[in-house]
């Protein structure tokens, strides 16, 4: 399993990549391995508000649906329609073209906060 | 049995392509024997256990005093005066306390429960046959040496279940993984089991619904005399108003469905989803559903509510997956 050094993590198993103020987010590899075939995403549409720590999207796989959590306040600017469609992708390549969405965070600064690799490895016993 | 190894879709493809492998032991096995086992079996069991020679099989209920359902189970007869009853796990202790206190007081028949003593394997699939000599015909037993080989199963794929004592059962998973056969867990087995339709004890069988409610009338034998249970069939059958359960899907692609989840018609809740999910088959969200009798006929237009949207549903015919050899 991979998990990217450049990326900020959560304990619900959300990655964070942060560029100016737009963060990308996604599920980690740990998280992906977990859920197993991910067959559906319900994501939030653009324009919406969000809080830290608010479930924001569904992943459904075969075996169960999951909350996806905003790992940062803000607005949601984009929602990823391909990984919707071809959902497999989330499994594939979960840091890439498997990302969820992305939000233009109030506070880039709060992004920091969040885990780094270590500590994110250490809490899936990597 | 965990939930999965290589990955749910990947095990149940497996299983309709070519051979998997279920660790199955924590299912039950009771044997019943005596020169009363028949007769008594009879009046505990809905399906008609005479018609069953030695070496033969069926699949049928035990139900309580109201027609419900205390579990489901195949029936064999492995000696002229000797059945092997195969139980699901979580119903053991209350079909074995059943059973036991409905014993006849003359001393007919013994009960035995060795469910401890017995590792079970489900091997499944086209494939499967050819992965052991000796097989019996479909929904057949054969008995004789140290394992029991059963031609059944939960998935709608030819193969056997295989019991053997305790602790021979990792040697025999290990031969049939060597032999070809995907390691399968819970997962794919219920992707497999709902894709035909096959109810699950707990999910579309409980003590409050009727064997005819959950649409197994071809398992009711009501004219073999008296079952426990058979007065509220009969009443349900000379009504024929009671819900039924039925075969669900969406129209269209979308999240799959999970039991619990409300049935609506014209904008009105008239159900909850007693099992649901992805069809790995077929690739739409398929569930089951105990619904009003005015709303099972094949092709009712109905809503499924996927937290907070109305997903287009239609009732189709069971099962939902045919094979196409």
């Amino acid at each position: 399993m991979t998990f990217p050094d450049t990326l900020r993590y959560t304990s619900s198993h959300e990655w964070v990549r942060l560029d100016g103020d737009m963060a990308t987010v996604g599920i980690t590899d740990h998280a992906q391995n977990e859920l197993g075939d991910v067959v559906y995403l319900d994501l939030p549409a653009a324009g919406r508000t969000a809080t830290a720590g608010e479930a924001l999207a569904v992943i459904e796989s075969v075996k169960a649906a999951s909350d996806i959590y905003a790992p940062v306040a803000g607005e949601v600017m984009a929602n990823n329609a391909a990984a919707a469609a071809t959902t497999s992708l989330v499994n594939t390549d979960p840091y890439g073209d498997g990302w969820l969405f992305k939000i233009k965070v109030s506070d880039p600064e709060a992004v920091s906060s969040l885990l780094d690799v270590a500590a994110y490895k250490s809490l899936v016993g990597q | 049995m965990p939930v999965q190894y290589s990955g749910i879709t990947d095990e149940h493809l497996a299983v309709r392509n070519h051979a998997g492998v279920f660790d199955i032991s924590h299912m039950g096995e009771f044997f019943v024997s005596g020169p009363g086992a028949m007769v008594w079996l009879n009046t505990l069991l809905t399906n008609d256990i005479s018609l069953l020679k030695t070496g033969d099989g069926q699949y049928t209920l035990m139900l309580n005093e109201r027609g419900g359902v205390i579990d489901d189970l195949i029936v064999y007869r492995t000696e002229p005066e000797q059945f092997l009853l195969v139980v699901n796990a979580s119903k053991i202790e209350e079909n074995a306390a059943w059973m036991t206190a409905h014993l006849p007081a003359d001393g007919s028949v013994v009960f035995e429960d060795q469910s401890r003593m017995w590792a079970a394997l489900a091997v499944q699939g086209p494939a499967a046959p050819a992965l052991l000599d000796h097989l019996p015909p479909r929904n057949g037993v054969k008995t004789g040496g140290s394992v029991i080989i059963c031609r059944t199963g939960y998935t709608g794929e030819d193969g056997f279940e295989l019991l053997a004592p305790a602790e021979a059962g990792s040697a025999w998973f290990e031969r049939f993984v060597q032999a070809g056969a995907k390691p399968c867990g819970l997962g794919a087995r219920d992707t497999l089991r709902l894709e035909m339709c096959y109810p699950l004890n707990g999910n579309d069988l409980s003590p409050d619904r009727t064997p005819l409610e959950a649409s197994l009338a071809p398992f009711v034998a009501m004219n073999k005399g008296h079952f426990i249970g058979r007065d509220t069939l009969a009443a349900q059958k000379a009504d024929g108003t009671h819900d039924r359960l039925v075969a669900i899907r969406l129209v269209e692609k979308g999240p799959p469905l999970r039991s619990h989840y409300t049935v609506f018609a014209d904008g009105q809740p008239v159900g909850t989803l007693s099992s649901g999910g992805i069809s790995p088959s077929l690739g739409f969200s398929i569930g089951m559903a105990f619904l009003p009798a005015s709303h099972t006929a094949v092709g009712t237009k109905l809503e499924i509510d996927v937290r907070g949207k109305h997903h287009a549903a239609v009732v189709v015919k069971k099962p939902f997956y045919h094979k196409t050899a």
